[in-house]
């Protein structure tokens, strides 16, 4: 079974491996994908697998990994079978518009978080896989066109880090990233180009209720300098935004971004 | 396991023996989350981990006894009065990891 384990992850498909690690059959395992893929492997009992294979797949659309106790036959409420349902979701991605200084850096620190990178910049000079080798992907096209082709996909997980700090770019860009269900839209800037931006976001008719979406200035207040110290007040960023902690965000605080 | 895939190839492709740890259980606070995972392969080779560190060293010497044993089993770390000499999470957390051979 662990070719098949290695194929799903690599491919990165959605999947989760159930194990049972307590009682009889201990190490049995269940690869589920979907309700309308086979199963692969079994625990020992069709029943079993069945309702087994269903805690899966909400486990799996929830992102999370834990035990779940059985009977023998799958029965609820019963604790003779102990397993452990692992979920492999494909990891979270990172788009970063504009190819700038401090696009590398971002890149950089977003892989070691586990993101799936992408970088868009229109300048087709300066958006290419030669300078960004870590980025998985590197795309010469406008942003806005971009998040409106791959937007719908986007969601509480994945990030948009918006860094072009051109209003000719980023307002379109923030435009269409409103427009999507992602967890994080961070705009690039300084506190002029903040407020300038705000007021053409205004003209373009996003209400104040949108606007408290953005990240902008993107990052937390690190009084960070060079770009990586930069990518790190992102990170950060998008970190403590998902664990809900109180954090002194650029977007909240007034004064100097650089320390 | 996805962080410790590229080890697992190379020790497989290499005809060695591994044993896998993953978390599959916390209580308490604990430094990585369930499925968080380690490998040890015959030689004592190590890759990935279950703690901040606190309790590595512990699951090489389970996973090289399973390694012997061919069984799979959980094994629990924690750390309360009673065993205060026991293997512990200076965090105070208790976890609960599932030791065994890869061989499926």
């Amino acid at each position: 079974m662990f070719e098949s384990f290695l194929k799903l992850l690599k491919e990165e498909i959605p999947f989760a491996l159930v194990t049972i690690v307590e009682g009889p059959s201990k190490g049995a395992k269940l690869l589920v994908q979907s309700l309308d893929k086979p199963l692969e492997g079994t625990l020992g009992n069709e029943e079993l697998d069945r309702v087994a294979s269903r805690d899966a797949l909400g486990e799996l659309a929830a992102g999370r990994s834990g035990v779940r106790h059985y009977g023998l036959h799958g029965e609820a409420r019963e604790e003779a079978i102990q397993v452990f349902i692992e979920s492999f979701a494909p990891p979270p991605q990172m788009f970063i518009f504009g190819a700038v200084d401090f696009t590398g850096a971002l890149v950089k620190v977003a892989k070691v978080l586990g993101y799936r990178v992408t970088v868009c910049d229109a300048r087709e000079i300066f958006a290419t896989k030669k300078r960004f080798p870590q980025a998985d992907e590197v795309v010469a096209d406008w942003p806005n066109r971009l998040i409106d082709k791959v937007g719908h996909f986007l969601n509480a997980q994945d990030a948009i880090c918006i860094l072009t700090h051109d209003n000719k770019f980023d307002v379109p860009a923030v435009l269409a990233s409103l427009k999507t269900k992602v967890g994080y839209i961070g705009v690039m800037g300084s506190r002029r180009t903040h407020e300038d931006r705000l007021a053409r976001l205004k003209e373009n008719g996003v209400s104040e209720q949108e606007i408290t979406r953005l990240r902008s200035p993107i990052g937390m207040d690190l009084g960070a300098r060079t770009p990586e110290e930069t990518a790190i007040s992102v990170v950060s960023e998008i970190i403590a935004l998902r664990t809900k902690r109180p954090m002194h965000a650029l977007k909240d605080t007034v004064g100097p971004i650089h320390g | 396991m996805r962080e410790i895939l590229d080890d697992l190839e190379k020790w497989r492709s290499a005809g060695k023996e591994i044993v896998i740890a993953r978390v599959v259980d916390l209580e308490g606070s604990g430094p990585r989350e369930p499925g968080a995972s380690m490998a040890v392969n015959e030689d004592g080779e190590v890759a990935g981990s279950v703690s901040g560190g606190c309790v590595e060293g512990a699951v090489v010497s389970e996973a090289l006894q399973i390694m012997e044993s061919k069984d799979r089993r959980i094994v629990t770390f924690g750390y309360s009065d009673d065993e205060a000499f026991a293997v512990g999470l200076t965090c105070g957390g208790t976890i609960h990891l599932f030791l065994e051979p890869l061989d499926w």
